[in-house]
């Protein structure tokens, strides 16, 4: 018991110890990408210790391919050869749109957890823990935009464009993953528990998904529905990457348009709600 | 330009604990408070500060001064005042909700404090959040570890993050296991691991970068007897490697155990500060226990320990204790007790334990949680408990 300093009977001033050691004021723009890329890496181990979390973006796209190919193709289209050829460019939107909802649910495991607290703790760029999800997740979705389409592949799925055409198609797609992103965050950020954030993930995005052109034409949908069905995003998004990957015969107007329209659509979702979450994330730690 | 921030801080007015002696505030610079000639006290005070500064070997390595936090109504701290000398250990105590759990945010750069000023290091948590960062170590109050990641993944992602090439991070993740005993479950995924490995584990992650300065949010609460005996020494080697701690806790004896000062918050106000010897003191309480060595003679010894100490003394069992102020009573009661002729295997004067400093200082238990649904302390805590 060394101490008498704070409560002895003639008190000193307490006084903080002057600042000694040089220690760097801030984090330079290299450390913060290895630090993001450090944290990437930590969700990528993550996904290699749990196989269920592979599962639902590896098995469950590959099951939607399968089922709606095989039960509804027929039915829909004609023959499900067609179906595969119209649906599969849609089925990765879709796909990528769910893949998202991890980058929020990571970081509400991380904040209610009390990892994100650590991680703030450390002498590392503010930004590298958001930065580090977003990453991992642009990993997992190239890997998810290749899964499906390697299995549409298999069934028969032919490029009517050439591989430029596929590239265009994956950096948008991947464009497009990073606004949406910032949705993924609000949620994470608000919702109470992982789990919550995955029930949004089906409220919220099933309806916005089917009620689009990735499983059926608009033509065939009643004329106030075709008003919605063609300004989701979505749907402009799956034509952008019918006509980058398919080319003309599926698409009637020209490619530019969807893909202009998406990049729009990418970047007011990132305008509005990159600040949205940025906010609520300052508030909630 | 230090100095200057400290003058010009002491002019704001502070929220104080009504009693409390205060003993942080600087008393230099209370002198220049809203004088009329500030600029000329100003520079004087300036002077005395600065030959305070070099000339008091006072290294508070933790300091805080008049910290205030609100989260809309609720007051979490209201005018904190705190000094850790470099190489001890402060120990926060207070119950659930008193606003322990803030103080350490806003020490570890958590939490922006509304008012009031910390340094740690030297250095301004606030203006000075990342060299701030680089001092310390931060255990929060649940094992914030990465379930999903093995414990030397957690280790090293740290050391990874903290710049060290991965050879090196990989080195020090194995010693660090090695030394908290967690070598042989290294591999296995952390979810897997017991609440006393995972606390081990979150220790050694604050650990990675050898911080000069760790702060320990309650890092026994949930714990078993004996995985808190083995924190509690891994605690003590640290301390013995001249790392200064800052621990919160709402358990006496854990505070009584470790910390070399106290101070006792509730409320979010500091309500007393001293060693754990002083604390004790300063309550006035002392416990006399007798225990005869017949049991059928309890009525004799009660009956002479109330006359003696004019208080009615409890009986559990054969021993018979009550609450003295004055120690002469002790032989006074030896005197009686010899002479009635009553044989005691049990003769005791024991200092009170904090449990009952605690009461004289709020005037109820400190496992009675304070009645405002207060602080992140308890927030937190619903919604993070495993």
């Amino acid at each position: 018991m060394t101490s008498t300093a704070t409560t002895s009977g003639d008190r000193h001033p307490a006084t903080p110890v002057p600042a000694t050691k040089t220690l760097s004021p801030r984090v330079g723009p290299v450390e913060g990408i290895q630090q993001s890329l450090t944290l990437a890496w930590r969700t990528i181990v993550q996904v290699r210790h749990n196989p269920w979390e592979l599962g639902d973006f590896s098995f469950q796209p590959i099951m939607f391919v399968l089922l709606f190919t095989f039960v509804y193709g027929g039915a829909i289209a004609g023959s499900w050869q067609d179906y595969l050829t119209f649906m599969l460019p849609g089925m990765i939107v879709m796909n990528m749109l769910f893949v998202t909802m991890y980058v929020g649910q990571g970081l509400n495991t991380d904040l209610t957890k009390g990892v994100f607290d650590r991680l703030r703790s450390l002498p590392i760029a503010r930004w590298a823990p958001l930065a580090g999800r977003i990453l991992a997740d642009q990993v997992k979705q190239a890997w998810s935009i290749v899964l499906v389409l390697a299995v549409g592949m298999i069934l028969g799925f032919r490029l009517g464009t050439n591989l430029a055409g596929l590239l265009g198609a994956t950096v948008l797609l991947l464009v497009f993953a990073l606004a949406f992103s910032w949705v993924s965050v609000l949620v994470g950020v608000v919702a109470k528990d992982p789990e919550r954030v995955q029930i949004f993930g089906f409220t919220a995005l099933f309806p916005v998904t089917f009620v689009s052109n990735v499983f059926v034409p608009t033509q065939t949908m009643p004329g106030w529905l075709q008003a919605f069905v063609k300004v989701n995003p979505v749907s402009i998004l799956s034509d952008a990457c019918r006509g980058l990957m398919l080319g003309e015969p599926w698409y009637t107007g020209a490619v530019t348009r969807p893909v202009l329209q998406s990049l729009l659509w990418a970047l007011a979702i990132a305008v509005v709600f990159a600040p949205l979450s940025l906010w609520a994330l300052k508030r909630k730690v | 330009m230090r100095i200057e921030t400290v003058i010009n801080h002491s002019r704001e007015p502070r929220g104080r604990a009504a009693g409390d002696p205060s003993p942080h505030v600087p008393c230099v610079t209370s002198a220049v408070g809203g004088g009329p000639s500030g600029r000329f006290l100003s520079v004087a005070a300036a002077i005395v500060v600065a030959t305070l500064w070099n000339g008091v070997a006072m290294d508070h390595a933790i300091w805080a001064e008049g910290l205030v936090k609100r989260f809309g109504d609720t007051v979490a701290l209201d005018g904190v005042d705190l000094a850790v000398r470099g190489g001890t250990v402060l120990g926060l105590l207070g119950p659930n909700g008193a606003g322990k759990t803030t103080a350490v945010r806003v020490l570890a750069t958590l939490l922006r404090p509304d008012a009031g000023r910390a340094t740690v290091g030297g250095y301004d948590v606030v203006e000075n959040a990342h060299q701030v960062r680089q001092l310390i170590g931060l255990t929060g109050q649940y094992a914030s570890v990465d379930e999903q990641l093995t414990g030397s993944e957690n280790l090293l992602l740290i050391g990874r993050l903290l710049g060290m090439p991965r050879s090196v991070a990989k080195q020090r993740a194995r010693d660090l296991l090695a030394q908290f005993d967690l070598t042989d479950a290294a591999a296995r995924a952390a979810k897997t691991y017991s609440g006393g490995m995972r606390r081990r584990l979150d220790l050694a992650a604050s650990l990675v970068n050898r911080p000069p300065m760790l702060f320990l949010d309650e890092p026994t609460t949930g714990l078993d007897p004996r995985a808190r005996t083995e924190l509690w020494d891994l605690i003590r080697s640290m301390v013995a490697d001249g790392v200064t701690v800052l621990l919160t806790t709402q358990y006496l004896d854990e505070a009584d155990q470790l910390a070399d000062e106290i101070v006792v918050i509730d409320r979010g106000r500091v309500i007393a500060t001293g060693t754990p010897d002083e604390l004790k003191a300063k309550a006035g309480v002392q416990t006399l226990v007798v225990r005869p060595a017949d049991g059928s003679r309890v009525p004799v010894v009660t009956t002479v320990v109330s006359e003696i100490a004019q208080v009615t003394p409890e009986v559990n069992g054969h021993s018979v204790t009550a609450s003295i102020g004055d120690p002469a009573i002790l032989p006074a009661v030896v005197r009686r007790l010899d002479d009635a002729g009553v044989v005691v295997t049990e003769l005791a004067l024991r200092n009170a334990s904090l449990n009952e400093v605690f009461l004289s200082l709020t005037g109820r238990p400190a496992d009675e949680t304070a009645d405002a649904p207060q602080t992140t302390d308890a927030t937190r805590s619903e919604g993070s408990r495993p």
